[in-house]
């Protein structure tokens, strides 16, 4: 798949300030972040079928979808025990459905998860970043490392005849 | 072969990244903090900034300052080494913000590999909240736009 990694290095290697290969370069570029973005939905999507697969965790969302509720109502109402609960509303916080949060010692269960998910995505792009930076890092590193391989091998070649 | 490269907010005021570099800690070590050599790999490539200079006073107490251009103004990047340990540990200010961050790199040699530790202290949850919620949505769309405009060059039928 042209978006693959390996993509990039091969065009990389072949780019040596040309417009064009710079171009290509770019191209290949996009290519990882789209495959990326694209892996990072289907994670997503997963994880919210995987959520909504369950009978409880429908029930939970059409009753957070009237009001609000602590974790302690929602075992009471679908006759549970908190841990079972706890789980089930930890699911459904991990697909980016519902956000809870901790006052005092009730935690407060809510519909729909935007921050939660705007900072998922964020980190996303932010991780995103970072691995372009590496990337090129590892070029950097192989360039120097095979700089002194070769000072090496003169140098023992020099050694050798002395 | 290339690592996958992970973050990770590991608290309410901490980012982790990691990645394993193909070398050893010494020479990974000078790509940090040699100018001429980090100045050809920390700009990451999809973002449209040009680093214009770079100086690093590697050592306890030491400055630096890294100038960016973007959209034809400049931005400055500056603060202080407080960690230099050669090829194990790096760390810094960042204080262009107001608030202090603080950045700090491991490099772990193992196997002539190196795996890069790149943690950063934010000033508070509320400044890390705010970095998030200030980039929040506004580089989506503006990288979506950039992959269509890719596309119809790439494809001529795709517009």
């Amino acid at each position: 798949m042209r978006g693959s990694p390996g993509q990039l290095e091969l065009d990389a290697a072949a780019a040596d300030g040309s417009g064009r290969s710079a171009r290509h370069l770019r191209a290949a570029a996009f290519w990882i972040i789209l495959n990326h973005m694209v892996q990072y939905l289907h994670a997503r999507l997963d994880a919210s079928f995987a959520a909504l697969s369950d009978v409880t965790r429908r029930g939970v969302l059409e009753h957070l979808g009237r009001a609000d509720a602590s974790i302690t109502d929602l075992a009471d109402e679908f006759r549970m025990t908190l841990t079972g609960m706890k789980k089930h509303v930890s699911v459904l916080e991990q697909a980016g459905l519902v956000v809870t949060e901790k006052v005092g010692r009730v935690r407060t269960c809510k519909l729909g998860a935007r921050r939660l998910e705007e900072e998922t995505a964020w980190i996303e792009r932010y991780r995103m970043q970072w691995d372009e930076r590496f990337d090129e890092l590892d070029r950097v590193v192989a360039e120097r490392v095979a700089d002194e391989l070769k000072r090496k091998k003169k140098n023992d070649a020099y050694q050798k005849r002395k | 072969m290339k690592s996958p490269t992970t973050a990770e907010r590991k608290s309410d005021r901490e980012l982790v990244v990691t990645r394993t570099v193909n070398g050893p800690a010494r020479i990974v070590f000078e790509a940090w903090t040699k100018p001429e050599l980090f100045k050809r790999w920390w700009v990451p490539k999809s973002v449209p900034i040009t680093l214009l200079s770079c100086e690093q006073d590697v050592r306890v107490g030491g400055k630096y300052k890294l100038v960016f251009s973007a959209n034809g103004s400049t931005m400055e990047f500056f603060g202080t080494y407080t960690e230099v340990k050669p090829h194990a540990r790096l760390a810094w200010t960042n204080e262009e913000g107001g608030q202090e961050q603080i950045t700090t790199v491991t490099f772990d040699e193992k196997g002539g590999k190196t795996l890069l530790t790149v943690h950063n202290l934010f000033a508070s949850k509320e400044a890390l909240d705010d970095e998030i919620a200030s980039g929040g949505t506004a580089a989506l769309p503006e990288t979506l736009d950039q992959l269509e405009e890719l596309l119809t060059t790439l494809v001529p039928n795709a517009a």
